[in-house]
């Protein structure tokens, strides 16, 4: 393929009815691009996740996709409280999530698990007060695209 | 089992892709929890919920789900048909309560497949 594809995505912490836009923005060019569906999916799954969390946890924040020959690397970055002991927020059922974004259908703390689960890679840099940034790779075997 | 034969054996409604109806599904997932949707559904392509809002469409366009059921009369919006029209998501309303509707589908022959 050559040059890696690059796409930026703002993400508004306002605004619950449209999260998911940016995830199902970059599952529609893969898909045109011809990206294996396994690998499709797996980045949809964790980029969807991380883009509900970046709206219900923080302040909203921009989403980098990155789409090279080996790899499809998403980086999310808030400027949200940060998270204070990452070790807890990644078990399964650890949610800090208010009531109203459980009756919302979130906030069963299975969205960091998930991410872990889908991608190939994953880092969480965080500063309390400051923000999260969460890398994610989902790779791909040279003939995938 | 089609999403024609779904809508019959359980009363429902057609709110969005009656020509999707020749659909074919053989597993299915009940949930309230997208994320649970999310982290289980696995290889189901037809999600039962109780839970109205966009992002319920959203879990189904990423996970390809063919078929939404909304139990116990939940009518989704304008906004949510749309973005099912859009992915080319059948949604079916349903009055029967969430346990009722897993039952009928469950005698009918369709499983649970995460
Ligand atoms: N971007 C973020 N900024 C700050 N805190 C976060 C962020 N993402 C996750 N967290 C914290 O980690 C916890 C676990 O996150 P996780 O996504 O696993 O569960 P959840 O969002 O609470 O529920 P679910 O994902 O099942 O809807 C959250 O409840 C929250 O406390
Ligand atoms: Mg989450």
């Amino acid at each position: 393929m050559g040059e890696p594809l690059i796409y930026t995505y703002d993400i508004d912490g306002e605004d619950f009815t449209r999260a998911g836009e940016a995830s199902s923005s970059v599952k529609n060019r893969l898909k045109m691009l011809g990206v294996d569906s396994a690998a499709i999916r797996k980045t949809a799954i964790a980029m969807y996740e991380g883009e509900i969390n970046m709206v219900i946890h923080a302040d909203g924040g921009t989403i980098t996709v990155i789409i090279s020959d080996d790899a499809i690397t998403m980086v999310l970055a808030d400027r949200g409280p940060g998270i204070p002991d990452i070790e807890k927020a990644m078990q399964e059922g650890y949610s800090t999530a208010r009531p109203e974004v459980r009756s919302l259908g979130f906030g069963a703390g299975m969205g960091l698990p998930n991410m872990k689960r889908f991608t190939d890679e994953m880092k969480i840099d965080t500063v309390i007060g400051q923000g999260t940034t969460i890398t994610m790779k989902v790779y791909l075997h040279s003939d995938g695209l | 089992m089609t999403i024609k034969e779904m809508q019959e054996v359980l009363d429902a409604r057609f709110l969005y892709g009656e020509e999707l109806a020749d659909l074919d599904a053989q597993y299915v997932f009940s949930a309230d929890m997208m994320s649970d949707v999310l982290a289980f559904c696995g290889k189901c392509s037809v999600l039962i919920t109780g839970l109205c809002n966009p992002q319920v469409v959203r879990t189904a366009e990423m996970l390809d789900i063919c078929c939404i059921i909304f139990v116990r009369g939940k009518l989704p919006d304008e906004n949510m048909l749309a973005l099912a029209r859009g992915k080319s998501i059948a949604v079916l309303a349903t009055s029967h309560y969430m346990f009722t509707t897993c039952g009928i589908l469950y005698e009918n022959g369709l499983r649970g497949g995460a």
